[in-house]
């Protein structure tokens, strides 16, 4: 009982708790069929949310108003470079991957480089970025036909015993997140960053390197995940990022970390990731319209953060 | 001031370069927009004209109109990611329901005023992020959009349509409407009583609750005006594109706080302008399409330019802030 207790305690319990809801509501619309397909589809789905949701979330864990909106930019620019230093060469994968992060990771540091001399809210810094990737990777991509190479392709769509290989990658990188953030130097500053500032600041920490440290990486999840994407879905095009400026934003608070800063949570994001996709899958097994499907993520979203809740103000 | 002793002068000299750089700084939305007017003036002369500002100006109501919605939200610390969607929503119902069943139509649009003001009473009691619940909100908008308005189509109603075409003489319409806009706006919320307390929400609610206010009531009245303002927003633009589409709206979310914050308003403490952001909105919408298409730059490019405009008048912002120290 007690070990019950303390485990509906921890704020990640309940996206999961979430996600098995709706996964036993579909399979019982379709009397249990597909039940462990669904679940390999939802692995394989979450995974690139997960990327992002971790990168999103050290960002927001910096405190009230740290958000990164150039995500979808961020992605949809990193899958057309990644696309296009592969060349569809099997031998170019492991370099294209690397175009892709250092991609990503230039995009988060000028992000930080815009905070910090322009002292502007990341909010509007992360936007007008955003706006200046997007042309980027308009006239960069514009009417090229980029196909990953086939060997990039099958290892992203890549499954043992029904359990997608990326998936087992990113459980190893969210794990590798969590340490980072409890237990080394790095994550104990995000977190006291988040909690204040300025005391932060008095007990020594480089408060500047941290927080350029955290955009280079949020912008470098964002860049490999491009070039996940553009593998998973055999292509890469300029809206490929577009669904994961709510996503990533959705999954870190679904996911029971403090949108006022200071208080992250790695497992949640895995959970409310899952909880996102399977409800996608569930309103179109249930076939519901386009409109009907859009007007009920949203209410669920908003229902789960209404009953979810959010910081008792303190001051 | 020949009267003041030569001792003084020095003491006040850096507190008149302070004035001065607040002046300036109030005045930066109103020399960008200058600078985008002579731009355009300098690569086709013929633009300036009353057919000219008609024409460039065409979509400038409803994105001011968005702009000062979004405005209303700032002020309270708050953001809204939905509008773009609203704006949609809103302009979906006033192509059908509005024209075909006038009395259903404005019952939907009250009734969505309505639904802003309980979210800012939800995001108020529990304490939620409001860039979340308007993200979520945001879906909410466009999936009632399809649903009203499956495919693109429907059409304005007259009294509507003959409202935006209205050619005042002299003054072209848009500007009239801007002018309008602005002085309203900046009436109620900068000249009332009333207005102080909804702009100190944003600036010490703490100080606003012990004095006795209800912050309940003023995050309602604010999320309430955004509505509205988001209702006139959608109105206006069907009644110049005369049909409507789902979609129609969604770039208007972006547009909207990067004509508040050109418009010299600030994420937190409640420091908005209205003018400011009627001027951030003309701006924008004179930069995002005339002056680039006179500048023969590729429609590749003109989001990005969106982006640098923002970043330019940032940073000029940042240069005078320093003086003001």
């Amino acid at each position: 009982m007690a070990s019950l207790r303390t485990l509906l305690e921890k704020p990640w319990i309940w996206s999961f708790v979430g996600a098995l809801v709706v996964w036993l509501a579909t399979i019982a619309f379709t009397g249990g069929y597909g039940g462990g397909g669904m679940v390999t589809a939802a692995l394989s789905l979450a995974v690139f949310t997960v990327i992002v949701g971790v990168g999103q979330m050290f960002v927001i864990t910096l405190g009230p108003g740290n958000v990164d909106l150039s995500l979808p930019a961020n992605i949809g620019l990193a899958s057309a470079v990644a696309m296009k230093v592969m060349g569809g060469s099997d031998a170019m994968i492991v370099v294209g991957l690397l175009a892709a992060l250092a991609c990503g990771a230039a995009i988060g540091a000028i992000n930080y480089l815009l905070i910090w001399a322009l002292r502007i809210p990341p909010i509007i810094a992360t936007l007008s970025a955003s706006f200046i990737i997007q042309s980027v990777d308009i006239s960069y991509g514009r009417g090229l036909q980029i196909k990953p190479p086939p060997g990039f392709a099958d290892f992203t769509n890549w499954q043992v015993l029904g359990i997608p290989v990326l998936a087992m990658l990113t459980v190893v990188f969210t794990v590798g997140a969590a340490l980072a953030l409890q237990r080394m130097i790095y994550g104990r500053s995000v977190l006291a960053i988040g909690q204040n500032i300025r005391a932060a600041w008095l007990a020594g920490v480089n408060v500047g390197r941290i927080r350029f440290l955290t955009y280079t990486l949020c912008g470098a999840l964002g860049g490999i995940d491009g070039a996940l994407l553009a593998g998973y879905f055999r292509g890469a095009n300029v809206d490929i990022g577009n669904e994961y400026l709510l996503a990533s934003i959705a999954v870190v608070v679904i996911g029971g970390t403090s949108v006022a800063g200071g208080k992250a949570n790695v497992p949640g994001v895995w959970g409310a990731g899952l909880f996102l996709v399977l409800l996608l899958t569930m309103l179109n097994t249930f076939g519901v319209s386009a409109g009907v499907r859009l007007l009920l993520t949203g209410l669920i979203i908003v229902g789960v953060i209404t009953a979810a809740g959010g910081e008792k103000a303190v001051r | 001031m020949t009267a003041i002793a030569p001792g003084t002068v020095p003491k006040a000299s850096p507190r008149g370069g302070a004035a001065r750089a607040r002046m300036l700084r109030g005045l930066l939305p109103a020399l960008s927009l200058a600078l985008v007017l002579m731009g355009i003036a300098w690569l086709n002369p013929r633009a300036i004209s009353y057919f000219g500002f008609n024409l460039m100006l065409n979509l400038a109501i409803p994105i001011a109109l968005a702009t000062i919605a979004q405005m209303f939200v700032i002020a309270g610390n708050e953001l809204d990611l939905s509008i773009g969607t609203f704006v949609g929503f809103v302009g979906c119902v006033t192509a059908t329901w509005l024209r075909d069943a006038p009395l259903l139509g404005i019952v939907v649009l009250l009734g969505s005023i309505g639904v802003y003001a309980l979210l800012g009473a939800l995001i108020h009691l529990r304490n939620l992020p409001s860039i979340v619940v308007t993200l979520g909100m945001s879906f909410v908008w466009q999936g009632l959009a399809i649903l009203v308005l499956p495919k693109p189509g429907g059409k304005a109603p007259d009294w509507l349509l003959s409202i935006m075409s209205f050619k005042p003489p002299y003054i072209p319409f848009p500007i009239l409407a801007a002018l309008l806009i602005a002085a309203v706006v900046h009436f109620g919320l900068m000249r009332t009583s009333y207005g102080v307390i909804l702009r100190g929400s944003g600036g010490n609610a703490a100080a606003l609750r012990r004095a006795g206010w209800s912050l309940l009531r003023t995050k309602v009245v604010l999320f309430a005006l955004t509505g509205l303002f988001g209702v006139l927003s959608g109105m206006a633009l069907i009644g110049i594109t005369t049909s409507a589409d789902a979609n129609i709206g969604n770039g208007y979310t972006l547009l909207s706080i990067a004509g508040v914050i050109l418009g010299g308003g600030e994420f937190v403490g409640g420091r908005v302008s209205p003018i400011g952001a009627v001027l951030g909105a003309l701006t924008l919408a004179l930069a995002a399409s005339p002056l680039l298409t006179f500048m023969h730059i590729p429609p590749d490019w003109q989001v990005a330019a969106n982006g640098a405009i923002l970043i330019i008048v940032l940073a000029a912002r940042v240069l005078i802030s320093r003086k003001e120290r």
